[in-house]
């Protein structure tokens, strides 16, 4: 910058100092470059530097006036030292001191301009952007108008000084940045501003003495009073450097409470953004004390969190949990119905109850509550040394602290609630597997028969069942059960079932016999009002007979191939679990067929029975008859896959309402 | 959807159910047959001319008390029930353990 700044004066001076040669128009073109110049270098060196804080840019300005302010000093030095010797008399030397000083308060200025304008133009908008840009053209204008001597008119200029004033003065009003500052950032930026004023003065009085001191000699010299721009520009810096001063000034004894209202909202964020997964309430808690109690600068603060079976636990700050007992018995003694009581939702501010408290620093308390989904959790007490120490605007900024956290708290819960229902959902899935793994992977199969089967659970879990075991070469054991109710209770019975099935069919029991010992083990293990429908079935491929009997289950679907005609068996029975103590045995008939080659049954459980359409009308005995009449000469799949193609197409819908289970078996 | 209500009429006590009784109404059936016996009366008529449809959470209620009342010697008769109802009462065995009737009068007889 220096180097610049040097090189361009001695230039500068150097053609000036060869004026007569050059001609009258060249110096002013020159300064007016110079300018040009030094306002491009400024620009990129001030302006693009991003992040930079007010005092620093302040610094800068002063930084420069300083070095300026020394170089000049320095020539005041010579000048002195030359002292009355012909140089300090000569004319071209004189002008040469004079030009250089006008380089360094051009410098000084323009890059004092360049930090103004980064200083009106904080928190710009766009109104303001145009002004500044209307003031920035103006002065260009002014600077080409030296430049180019036109025959000037003077109420045109004068007009046009007038309109410059106006906006200056209009930018030199916007000092929003001067709210950002704290304390000590205000007083440094006001000793910066004064030494720059200061600067300022200095470099007007050094230009001023010296322009009439040459113009004693000569008038043909680059006289600066004509000079509209740096005449403008001085006006405008010392104009806002002014503004500045008297608004910093001003803003000190304010600045403390625009301080704090910043801190409030830096705490209330903190307390916001406090529900991350790794933090826990307790941490809640902590971060509403901190907040609180730096907030309105209590003296003493608790949070007290109420436990259901503990006693409560106290968070503290500048205070011991008995003081806070003391404190609180006080209050309880005085009859005092606060919110310290956990039962009232009502705030108050309780300054003068205190005041009777002996042996007590603290002379006013507020105390809000914390609630989470209504219900009041926790208690915050804030204290202070001063009586009526708390004012509305701290009694309002604790409230709110006070509501944040329970929603950080509720947030915090909620959180955690869904990971324990994601939980759930996933120990349902398993529950669900190993049920699935309770119905056969595969049927027993003969050569006298073909089975298949289908079942679909209404919910994650259900409480049918089917299954198949083979007694020995030429019987096999059927059977298909449904568990009242549905949902996990009716899984868990429906493991018993199986449990109960493949221990006693091993035994080769009629279906009676299964039946009364399978209802005399399951009475000890149903619930009071959980029973269990069952079909029990031994196929006897020897005799080709179906033995059966049924306990409460819908009755069996019957294709005679002979007749050509579906029936259901009718044969009387009664739930597992009903009757528990004895007599069951009485309520059970035994039923028998003897099968032919293209015979049918089909078992199936109530689920498909009573399924609805969305006119609330079931599917029903007569559906399931007609499905399987038509399709009775199709092999075992297609009956099925038919059949539950037509039991979706009915109630419309994928959803169900109770489990659907069917068994068919096809005689060969 | 269930709406249970007990009425004092002569010698007995009417519950009048309405609605359907499935797995979740099934504990207001239950909550009703319970107060109801605990009330000490003796006889009971239970109206489901209204009952549209009854789950197996439903049958379950009136299952598990089959025992009580033997126990204490109450008598509960059941009528109205449509065909519906009455076909998954008799499926299911209750028919041969409750005393179902067709009418009011007939179950008035049966008490």
């Amino acid at each position: 910058m220096g180097m610049v700044l040097a090189a361009l004066s001695i230039i500068f001076s150097k053609s000036s100092g060869l004026e007569q040669s050059l001609g009258d128009e060249v110096p002013p073109i020159l300064l007016s470059l110079f300018i040009l110049s030094l306002f491009t270098f400024y620009k990129y060196r001030i302006e693009k530097a991003e992040s930079i804080n007010f005092v620093d840019l302040l610094w800068k300005v002063f930084v420069t006036g300083l070095i300026a302010t020394i170089v000049s000093l320095f020539f005041q030095l010579i000048m002195n030292m030359l002292g009355n010797t012909k140089l300090a008399q000569n004319l071209v030397f004189l002008n040469f001191i004079y030009l250089s000083n006008l380089g360094l308060v051009s410098a000084f200025l323009i890059s004092t301009f360049i930090v103004w304008k980064r200083l009106i133009l904080y928190q710009k908008s766009r109104f303001l952007l145009t002004t500044w840009k209307v003031f920035e053209y103006a002065l260009l204008v002014s600077l080409v108008f030296n430049a180019m001597p036109l025959p000037s008119i003077d109420n045109l200029q004068r007009i046009y000084v007038g309109i410059m004033v106006f906006i200056g003065l209009f930018l030199s009003a916007n000092l929003k940045w001067v709210a950002y500052l704290n304390f000590k950032q205000k007083w440094k930026s006001i000793l910066l501003i004064a030494l720059a004023m200061f600067y300022l003065g200095y470099f007007s009085f050094t230009l001023f003495s010296s322009t009439v001191e040459i113009s004693e000699q000569t008038t043909d010299f680059l006289d600066f009073r004509s000079n509209i721009f740096i005449l403008a520009l001085m006006g405008f810096i010392f104009t806002y450097a002014l503004f500045s001063l008297l608004v910093l000034l001003f803003n000190l004894p304010t600045s403390s409470v625009f301080e704090q209202k910043l801190e409030e909202v830096v705490n209330f964020q903190k307390l916001s953004q406090s529900i991350q997964t790794e933090q826990n309430e307790e941490r809640v808690y902590e971060i509403l004390l901190e907040s609180s109690s730096n907030t309105v600068f209590a003296d003493a603060a608790w949070v007290e969190v109420s436990n259901t079976h503990a006693s409560p636990t106290f968070y503290t700050y500048k205070i011991k949990t008995e003081e806070i007992e003391r404190i609180k018995s006080h209050l309880s003694a005085n009859n005092i119905k606060g919110i310290l009581d956990q039962g009232s939702d009502k705030t108050k501010n309780l300054n003068k109850f205190l005041s009777t408290l002996k042996g007590s620093a603290y002379r006013s308390i507020i105390a809000f509550p914390i609630k989470v989904k209504g219900k009041q959790e926790a208690t915050i007490a804030l204290l202070k040394d001063v009586s009526d120490g708390f004012n509305k605007e701290n009694t309002k900024i604790i409230g709110t602290f006070a509501n944040q956290a329970g929603i950080s708290i509720e947030n915090f819960r909620l959180l955690s609630e869904a990971l324990q229902n994601e939980r759930y959902k996933e120990e349902l899935k398993i529950a669900k597997r190993v049920q699935n793994s309770l119905l056969p992977a595969e049927l027993e199969q003969d050569k006298d028969f073909t089975m298949v089967a289908f079942s679909e659970a209404a919910d994650e879990v259900g409480g049918d069942y089917y299954d198949s075991f083979r007694i020995n070469d030429n019987k096999v054991a059927l059977i298909i059960s449904d568990v009242s109710g549905k949902g996990t209770s009716a899984a868990f019975h429906m493991s018993q079932m199986k449990g109960v099935f493949h221990s006693l069919s091993q035994h080769d029991l009629s279906p009676k016999e299964f039946l009364v010992s399978a209802n005399n083990a399951l009475s000890q293990c149903l619930d009071k009002a959980s029973f269990i429908t069952t079909s029990y079935f031994v196929v006897d491929t020897k005799q080709k007979v179906v033995e059966f009997s049924r306990a409460g289950h819908c009755p069996t679907l019957f294709y005679k191939k002979a007749d050509d005609e579906v029936t259901y068996f009718q044969n009387k029975g009664l739930g597992l679990g009903i009757l528990r103590n004895n007599g069951f045995e009485n309520y059970i008939q035994v039923n028998s067929f003897r099968y032919r080659q293209g015979d049918l049954i089909v078992l199936y459980t109530d689920g498909i029975t009573e399924a609805k359409n969305n006119k609330s009308e079931e599917f029903g005995y007569d559906r399931l008859q007609k499905v399987i009449k038509r399709m009775s000469q199709a092999p075992v799949d297609e009956i099925q896959r038919e059949l539950i193609q037509e039991l979706y197409a009915f109630t419309g819908t994928e959803s169900i309402d109770d489990d659907y289970t069917t068994l068919i078996v096809k005689f060969n | 959807m269930v709406d249970i209500k007990r009425i004092q009429e002569d010698s007995y006590d009417l519950l009048s159910v309405v609605g359907e009784v499935d797995a979740s109404s099934s504990i207001e059936l239950d909550n009703a047959i319970n107060d109801a016996i605990e009330s000490g009366n003796k006889k009971f008529l239970v109206d489901c001319s209204h009952l549209e449809y009854i789950s197996s959470a439903g049958l379950g209620v009136f299952m598990s008390y089959i025992e009580e009342f033997k126990k204490r010697d109450i008598t509960l008769v059941i009528y109205g029930l449509n065909e519906k109802v009455s076909n998954v009462f008799e499926i299911l065995g209750l028919d041969q353990l409750l005393s179902i009737r067709a009418s009011k009068d007939e179950a008035k007889a049966a008490l």
